[in-house]
């Protein structure tokens, strides 16, 4: 049963982590649960380790920091590295196929082709974030987050053009969960 | 705003200009400086679409004068910044406050001292906002802890600006400046907004600085047709220079009596599990969200602690401090600085319980982890 979720996404300045948070954020109003986006910012613009922050939760939420998450993305090798030792031992980690995973550990672990299948299926790697998202949703579930509400933030969020392939991003990111 | 929806997901930042238009600002003047730069931008979209006017000036110093400016021309004036900025602000601040111009600064804090840590939190401007500017002087500082708050404090600030006649200041921080969370927004019919008071009578019989019972005297906007002098110097009743030491000595007196002998109305503060607490966290802004989880997770183990939150940092809220300290057998203040509210609070409440300082200047936020080490770790 959902009752707080803290989520970090991590990747590399660029990748567009930071509106992949505030998109899930912004779904948890939209549902009527409370949520908080923090973001670390780092002098860093593209390149740069990046890093976001969503929390949602049934109660109200104090503190804004995640400490440690329950479900951590890794876009890079490099954002791995650095935050892998954060996340919860009963928690999710979500990376890209492409990173090695070094550490042993009781979490769930879903190493997914998320950079591959935006640049192959989708044409931009722009929109690795909203595969993710998408991946994220899907662990998050519908149960928390009615899917016409991912549908309608994302679309809120990105620029207009860009919205029909942001969506098929979406699509694209929860079947790399469900198959 | 949308009408029909009431709400949205915002930066603090983002929330502060919300605020401030809904309070009728119509003027803003700054220069960006990481971590306030959103409500400069911000302002520079939405003040023209209401009619009013924005100014990127090349500094702070002249920031600061441009929105005195602005004031006196009639418009709700707001500037924001962050240390470096504000250390600039502070002999034009000293300005507005003898010559009694409504105006609202903003500092959203950032490591200090100098260009210190710009994107990182801290709250290393308690002291300065009281004392940056040179003598004796009324201020007005208040200190958000939510995206929320921030909307409705900035609406606050311009108020009592207005009704008092001096500048206020909105002292943030970075933790509170950039978190995005819901704002609801309040329906305009339900915000209390305060215009400053206007002379009644004739431009001929006008004399500029002459108070009422109130202690504040009524305020004409340059180009209505009434003329005076507005000078840093001390002055008489018409505005003009004066060396006669009474006249001197009871302007400042009135500056300041304005607002600290109406305290009771600028007073804004929260009580967190107070009823029985024996051990106190006092905290504000970003770290007071870090005590409050704390204040819980220690409940959980069965300990007497609550959490004093002043929202009004300056005038100092040495009633309810005095109060707290009759009750409690121990007080905490947690901020991200070495301690220069703890000093007040110490002032205070020291003779009658201890006072110990929880201090974190590392650019990050205290966590809840942080105090509640500090509190039971003082205990065993």
């Amino acid at each position: 049963m959902f009752d707080k979720l803290e989520l970090r996404l991590s990747g590399s300045g660029g990748q567009g982590v930071i509106l992949a948070a505030i998109i899930i954020a912004d779904a948890a109003i939209e549902q009527g649960i409370n949520a908080i986006q923090t973001q670390s910012y780092g002098p860093e613009a593209r390149g740069g380790s990046s890093k976001a922050e969503v929390i949602i939760s049934k109660d109200e939420i104090n503190f804004p920091k995640v400490t440690t998450p329950n479900i951590l993305l890794a876009l890079t090798q490099n954002s791995y590295d650095k935050y892998i030792a954060t996340l919860d031992k009963n928690g999710i980690l979500v990376v890209d196929e492409s990173v090695d995973i070094v550490h042993d550990a009781p979490y769930t672990i879903y190493s997914l082709p998320i950079l591959e299948t935006a640049q192959n299926k989708l044409g931009t790697h722009m929109v690795s974030n909203i595969v993710s998202v998408g991946a994220l949703y899907a662990l998050i579930g519908e149960d928390v987050i009615d899917k016409d509400i991912m549908l309608k933030s994302i679309t809120n969020r990105v620029p207009p053009v860009t919205v029909d392939k942001n969506i098929s991003a979406f699509e694209e990111g929860i079947k790399l969960i469900r198959g | 705003m949308n009408s029909e929806k009431k709400y949205k997901l915002l930066q603090g930042n983002e929330a502060c200009v919300e605020g401030a238009l809904a309070a009728g600002m119509r003027f803003f003047a700054g220069y960006p400086i990481t971590p306030s730069t959103e409500i400069a931008e911000i302002s520079a979209q939405k003040l023209p679409q209401l009619g009013g006017k924005f100014i990127q000036m090349e500094d702070e110093l002249a920031s600061m004068a441009a929105i005195i400016g602005g004031s006196l021309a009639g418009l709700k004036s707001m500037t924001a910044t962050s240390g470096p900025g504000f250390s600039l602000m502070q002999e034009n601040f000293g300005y507005a406050a003898i010559t009694e111009i409504p105006c609202v600064i903003v500092n959203v804090q950032r490591g200090g001292p100098s260009t210190g840590l710009p994107t990182s939190p801290a709250q290393g401007e308690i002291m300065q906002a009281k004392w940056g500017t040179h003598g004796d002087h009324p201020v007005v500082a208040l200190t958000p802890n939510s995206v929320q708050e921030t909307y409705e404090y900035a609406i606050e600030a311009f108020n009592i600006a207005e009704k008092y006649r001096t500048p206020v200041i909105l002292l943030m921080d970075e933790t509170v400046g950039h978190m995005r969370e819901k704002l609801q927004f309040k329906d305009p019919s339900e915000i209390k907004v305060v215009n400053r008071k206007k002379p009644t009578c004739k431009p001929e019989e006008y004399i500029a600085y002459k108070p009422d019972e109130d202690m504040i005297p009524p305020m004409a906007s340059f180009g209505e047709g009434y003329r005076y002098h507005v000078t840093g110097l001390t002055h008489d009743e018409t505005g003009f220079p004066t060396n006669n030491n009474e006249i001197s000595g009871k302007l400042v007196q009135r500056i300041v009596d304005k607002v600290e002998k109406n305290i009771d109305d600028i007073t804004f503060y929260e009580e967190y599990k107070m009823e029985d607490a024996e051990i106190v966290i006092v905290a504000f802004g970003g770290v007071s969200r870090a005590a409050k989880s704390a204040v819980d997770n220690m409940r959980n183990n069965n300990i007497k602690v609550g959490m004093f939150r002043p929202i009004t940092i300056w005038p100092f809220l040495e009633k309810q401090i005095s109060a707290v300290s009759e009750k409690a057998k121990e007080i905490y203040v947690a901020e991200m600085n070495l301690g220069q509210y703890f000093i007040e609070v110490d002032r205070v409440a020291g003779k009658k319980c201890p006072v110990k300082k929880i201090n974190k200047i590392t650019g990050e936020l205290i966590t809840p982890k942080e105090i509640s080490d500090a509190v039971m770790g003082g205990r065993e």
